[in-house]
């Protein structure tokens, strides 16, 4: 991509798909913008349109902004989060998000380090360590929560009736810990694939010359290893995180948001769905864009330098 | 200190001896190049020697003391990579300065040496820079200033110039060179350009399948070839071997003679021969001169304002001198 000329045509040539993304982005996004500010509230009447139910109707309000629908200014805004209910959603929603980036890399980095080994099998060990990520959130989610932890049939309360111990009720009472295990075990695969390819990109001769400079085993793997990962390590937190902070399929079928488990999109969904208010879960929709944003740029802001070097 | 010994030893890659038993003295001070066609088993040998491969078999020696089963580090031992192998995340100088933190040396001493080193190598100028903002002879530069750091008994390199231009390359021979003599310490050089054997080697062993073919000072090989494959491959141009019935005239079954020590005559000689490629080199001419008694021409030297017509007819002679003489197994007959 040096000269001018590659420059335009690539341009070009990636103008349809910019332009269907960002319709794509846009229609939800000014929708979502629209409703923050009005009153909608479907169960008491509110209706989009009057005219009828189909999608050229529905455009034709979209584009008049749906003067069907009241105006309420910030009303939705200032009860989002005035709600009781916000702040520890957002900590929440904050804990599971570090709680798995801090497990997936840790472990991540350790079993490519281990994957990377030659040993027998190899190929069958690394697909086996992958399949988690090939499983849905939801059914991974139910496996865990009816196989796994259930404190009467579960493999773990076996497991601490066999030792005499009194078995856990995961869920209900280590619910944080369960669900930051469960979401950890979907996404460890996709950390471990990325820094295993980063560590075998790594050249080996760098690591024979750290060797033979007296390096040890620790002092190789912090001076030259983790060093080499630190761009693939960037790229993990960063995707993993604009994944995380919209986990919901595993909270809805194993505590329903109860139990403190209640993240920001939970609280969104409770809000448009169980109370049927669409206003005021468009407002914490807005929140949770502007939430995502400010995240993001922080993590750019502390990692992104590793992305230019 | 740095006297290498290698007693019998052997590598094997699974079911393939890649080195068959081998022996070899390198003394203390010594610049030793290995030479050797693609594949031969070099650059094994170095790190056999380096202790990054494990021997199948032998002994290590390094100044007396059995090292075959020292780690890497503790053998003393500097290795310079041929893709340099330098820590692209940090600067020059904590490149530089990685193997005397390894070894906890105090900072005031560490900075002394890196001072010296870096003024040794003129890289004073680039201390703060990152190695993918260097050139290639720079990194070079940088790669031969962490090892000198260490003050290591010997240096090992690997055909640390072949990803050099050519101008670059005869310029970092001559620092090398000039290294060796400051420094006084035992190096090996990996190569397989017989130009860099022949300027920079105080010995030169010539390696072949993972066997030495000959140890010996450059004028000695080229002198006194031990076989026809070291006459062949010592040497630029090669030398022309020819066999059958011309060299059974000289009680031979492989008689060798150099492009300089052929005479070239337009009415007498014994060869007669046509006039094939010149190549002028301005200080040289190299005729291919193809004659009837081998399918190969033979390649000759002559002054450089020398030039001769395409098909011309010309004769050859043979300083009788010169010449080398090999039996059925290509060794040489005195
Ligand atoms: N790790 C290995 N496993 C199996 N065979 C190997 C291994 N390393 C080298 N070999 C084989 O050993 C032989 C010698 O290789 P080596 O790298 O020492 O050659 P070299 O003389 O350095 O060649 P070059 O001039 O091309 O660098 C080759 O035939 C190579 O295929
Ligand atoms: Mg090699």
């Amino acid at each position: 991509m040096a000269t001018k000329a590659s420059r335009s045509a690539a341009r070009i040539m990636m103008a349809p798909a910019v332009v269907l993304l960002l319709g794509w982005m846009l229609i939800p996004l000014s929708l979502t913008v629209i409703f923050s500010f009005k009153k909608f509230l479907p169960l008491r009447g509110d209706r989009i349109t009057d005219r009828g139910e189909g999608f050229g109707d529905f455009m034709w309000e979209y584009v008049r902004g749906f003067p069907t629908l009241d105006w309420v200014g910030f009303e939705n805004f200032s009860r989002f989060v005035g709600s009781s209910s916000f702040w520890p959603s957002v900590w929440t929603t904050l804990v599971i998000v570090g709680g798995v980036l801090a497990i997936t890399v840790v472990l991540g980095i350790l079993l490519s380090l281990l994957l990377d080994q030659p040993m027998w099998g190899q190929g069958v060990v690394r697909i086996l360590v992958i399949a988690p990520f090939f499983v849905m959130p939801t059914v991974s989610a139910l496996v865990w929560k009816n196989m796994f932890m259930d404190p009467v049939n579960g493999l773990f309360a076996h497991l601490w009736r066999f030792f005499g111990a009194e078995p856990v009720a995961w869920l209900s009472e280590a619910s944080m810990g369960s669900i930051v295990m469960i979401v950890s075990w979907q996404w460890l695969p996709f950390a471990t694939l990325i820094l295993l390819t980063a560590i075998q990109s790594l050249d080996s001769e760098q690591l024979e010359a750290a060797e033979m400079d007296g390096a040890g085993p620790l002092q190789r793997f912090g001076h030259i290893i983790l060093p080499h990962l630190g761009r693939a390590i960037t790229i993990v937190i960063l995707i993993q995180t604009i994944f995380l902070l919209s986990i919901f399929a595993e909270i809805f079928v194993t505590t329903g948001g109860a139990f403190g488990t209640r993240t920001l999109t939970y609280l969104i969904f409770q809000r448009v769905l169980e109370s049927q208010n669409v206003g005021l879960g468009s407002a914490g929709g807005v929140y949770a864009i502007i939430l995502a944003n400010i995240v993001a740029i922080f993590l750019m802001r502390i990692v992104g330098k590793n992305l230019d070097a | 200190m740095g006297r290498i010994q290698l007693k019998d030893v052997t590598k094997s890659f699974g079911d393939v001896q890649v080195i068959p038993p081998l022996n070899l003295t390198i003394e203390d001070g010594e610049f030793t190049v290995f030479v050797g066609p693609s594949g031969c088993g070099k650059s094994t040998l170095l790190r056999l020697i380096a202790g990054l491969e494990d021997i199948t078999s032998g002994v290590i020696e390094i100044n007396g003391e059995d090292a075959t089963d020292v780690v890497p580090a503790r053998r003393g031992l500097a290795m310079v990579f041929q893709s340099y192998a330098l820590y692209p995340h940090m600067s020059v100088r904590k490149n530089i300065a990685f193997p005397l933190r390894m070894a906890k040396m105090g900072q005031d001493e560490i900075d002394k040496r890196v001072t010296a080193a870096a003024e040794v190598l003129n890289l004073t100028d680039y201390l703060d820079r990152r190695p993918g903002q260097l050139s290639g002879g720079q990194r070079q530069r940088v790669a031969i200033g962490r090892a000198i750091v260490r003050e290591p008994a010997a240096f090992l390199f690997d055909e640390p110039l072949s990803n050099l231009d050519a101008a670059l390359r005869v310029g970092m021979r001559m620092e090398i060179s000039e290294l060796h003599k400051k420094l006084d310490t035992t190096m090996i050089y990996v190569t397989h350009d017989q130009v860099e054997a022949m300027t920079m080697a105080d010995k030169i062993v010539v390696l072949q399948a993972g066997n030495i073919e000959q140890v010996g000072s450059p004028l000695e090989l080229y002198q006194r070839p031990r076989n026809t494959f070291v006459a062949g491959f010592i040497g630029s141009p090669k030398m022309n071997l020819i066999s059958g019935a011309e060299a059974a005239k000289y009680d031979a079954a492989t008689i060798g003679i150099r492009p300089e020590h052929i005479d070239l005559s337009e009415t007498e000689g014994p060869w007669k021969g046509v006039v094939g490629v010149s190549e002028h080199l301005g200080s040289d001419t190299f005729f291919h001169i193809q004659c009837d008694f081998s399918d190969e021409p033979l390649t000759v030297r002559a002054s450089g304002e020398l030039t001769l017509e395409y098909g011309a007819t010309v004769h050859l002679t043979p300083r009788a001198e010169y010449l080398h003489r090999f039996d059925a197994e290509g060794l040489r007959i005195e």
